[in-house]
């Protein structure tokens, strides 16, 4: 009998653990969501984000790689494939440049050893598809991405300068 | 044109299924819509949207949910009982809509109006239990089977104190008619002349019971959605699905009416002066489900020993103690009367 502990035992009888969560509740019910309502509204990404590749290009409209294969032997995944040969014009370029998007692993080191800054990895997460064929990128892909990302990339990049 | 709908058999069989329909429709519609409150609710509380893509703020989200079940293709298990397979979600549908006949919406707005109304309504939710066990056996299936002895032990269980409760209430109110029920609460101090003032412990009890009895949390056990699976409905897909779950989803409204009827004075005003009227009625089961809603958001769930220990050892000898108090109450007019307002002399 003397172990009884009575204030636990009204708080249990006046359902006291229950209006605590009841007032708990009520209070997050009219607290901001803390969800995004994602496909409208999208998450900030860091300028570091690394997502899908892009191939860029100089303003003038010239690729920017110089099929140096430097990304093809630091990539971990082995996703990357390049042939090259020199252009009529004598410079070196890629004939071939492929990533593999369903080995690739998001490191980011194809983008650190780039001497010219040709392959990068933009800020667009949202390239899933319906096939694994469409995911095994080839040059026109990846030039074409950097056509479209350029702005961004070309942002993201003078962000994160100061600190490389 | 009155006399065709009173007088011949098929006019009055036309107006049976009228005014059933009557019920029924507005019945399912509101359902629709109090599923997809609930899931509002829910994310509230988890700072979650819920439901928002489907119509103007996901309104519309319940609407597609039920054409995605009835498009579904039906899995029957290959040794499963055929027709009692099938016959189980109906029995758990049919029977959850058919104590709505004798809830009155108004002051004479009731399909049934039977002096036993109070019994024929727990007739009906013992019988519920036959659903989920016919469901449980006839999946032939281990953990459909488990599922349905869980849930059948858990109803059967709350549904002795739920009982005992009610006769409290119908001790004071003198009738089992649950519109004799509601005009007993009337008096001159609108929302304090309801029966939660006098049987106020026992409407906590009632409500816990209530979300008990239909497996609602903190309660589900049988269902245990975020760790087990579905218990007896493991093998249900599609329309079958759909019915046991718009079958739980009306007998929760039904204790949301019972409650709002028994305890909080049904049609009746909160402030003497204003009218009475069906809107108080409807206004009282949306609070009282949102409570449920917010009860299920808030609480984590039951284990299966604590459940039994608060059905038999709690719930119970305080119900029975309860019915005891208020028939000496209600005899010897303690508490000014307030227990005893009986209708009919008594």
């Amino acid at each position: 009998m003397a172990n009884i502990d009575y204030k636990r035992a009204v708080g249990y009888f006046f359902l006291s653990d229950f209006l605590t969560g009841m007032k708990l509740g009520l209070k997050y019910f009219f607290a901001p969501k803390a969800t995004l309502n994602y496909p409208h509204e999208k998450g900030p990404l860091s300028p570091r984000f690394r997502g899908e590749h892009a191939l860029r290009r100089y303003p003038n409209g010239e690729e920017r790689c110089i099929a140096c294969k430097l990304c093809e032997a630091i990539c971990p995944a082995q996703a990357i494939t390049i042939d090259a040969e020199p252009r009529d014009d004598g410079s070196r370029r890629t004939t071939r440049y492929d990533i593999d998007m369903t080995k690739c692993i998001y490191c980011g080191f194809c983008q650190e050893a780039c001497p010219v800054d040709a392959i990068v990895e933009g800020p667009n997460f949202e390239f899933a598809t319906e096939t694994r064929e469409e995911l095994f990128y080839d040059k026109t892909k990846l030039l074409e991405n950097g056509d479209r990302w350029e702005a961004e990339i070309a942002r993201n990049l003078e962000l994160d300068a100061p600190y490389r | 044109m009155a006399e065709f709908f009173t007088n011949t058999n098929l006019g009055i069989f036309l107006l049976i299924v009228g005014q059933c329909l009557l019920i029924i429709v507005p019945l399912l519609v509101a359902l629709a819509f109090l599923l997809y409150f609930d899931r509002k609710v829910w994310a509230a509380v988890q700072m979650r949207r819920g439901p928002n893509v489907v119509g103007v703020f996901g309104l519309f989200q319940s609407f597609a949910d039920f054409i995605k079940y009835a498009v579904k293709e039906i899995i029957v298990p290959a040794g499963a009982d055929k027709f009692v397979f099938f016959l189980a979600p109906l029995v758990s549908f049919v029977l959850a809509m058919a104590a709505w006949a004798v809830i009155p919406f108004n002051d004479g707005w009731v399909l049934a109006n039977i002096n036993v109304a109070v019994l024929y309504i727990f007739a009906f939710s013992s019988l519920e239990v036959y659903g989920v066990i016919m469901g449980g056996w006839a999946s032939n299936s281990k953990y459909p089977f488990l599922g349905s002895l869980r849930s059948a032990a858990q109803m059967i269980s709350y549904e002795v104190s739920l009982g005992l409760i009610i006769i409290g209430i119908i001790i004071s109110a003198g009738s089992l008619n649950l519109s004799d029920i509601v005009n007993a609460q009337a008096g001159d101090y609108g929302i304090f002349s309801w029966f939660w003032i006098p049987h106020f412990p026992m409407l906590f009890l009632f409500l816990i019971s209530a979300m008990a009895e239909t497996n609602r949390p903190p309660f589900d056990l049988p269902e245990a959605e975020s760790e087990l699976v579905a218990g007896y409905q493991v093998e249900y897909s599609s329309t079958p699905f759909l019915l046991f779950m718009i079958g739980e989803y009306v007998a929760i409204v039904l204790m949301c009416a019972l409650v709002s009827l028994f305890f909080f004075g049904g049609w009746l005003s909160p402030i003497p002066g204003l009218p009475d009227g069906i809107m108080w009625m409807f206004g009282k089961m949306f609070l009282v489900f949102f409570i449920f809603a917010m009860v299920k958001a808030i609480t984590p769930r039951y284990r299966y020993d604590q459940l039994m220990r608060i059905g038999w050892k709690v719930f119970l000898p305080m119900s029975l103690f309860w019915v005891v108090f208020v028939a000496f109450a209600a005899k010897f007019d303690w508490f000014w009367g307030t227990f005893a307002r009986w209708s009919v002399g008594g």
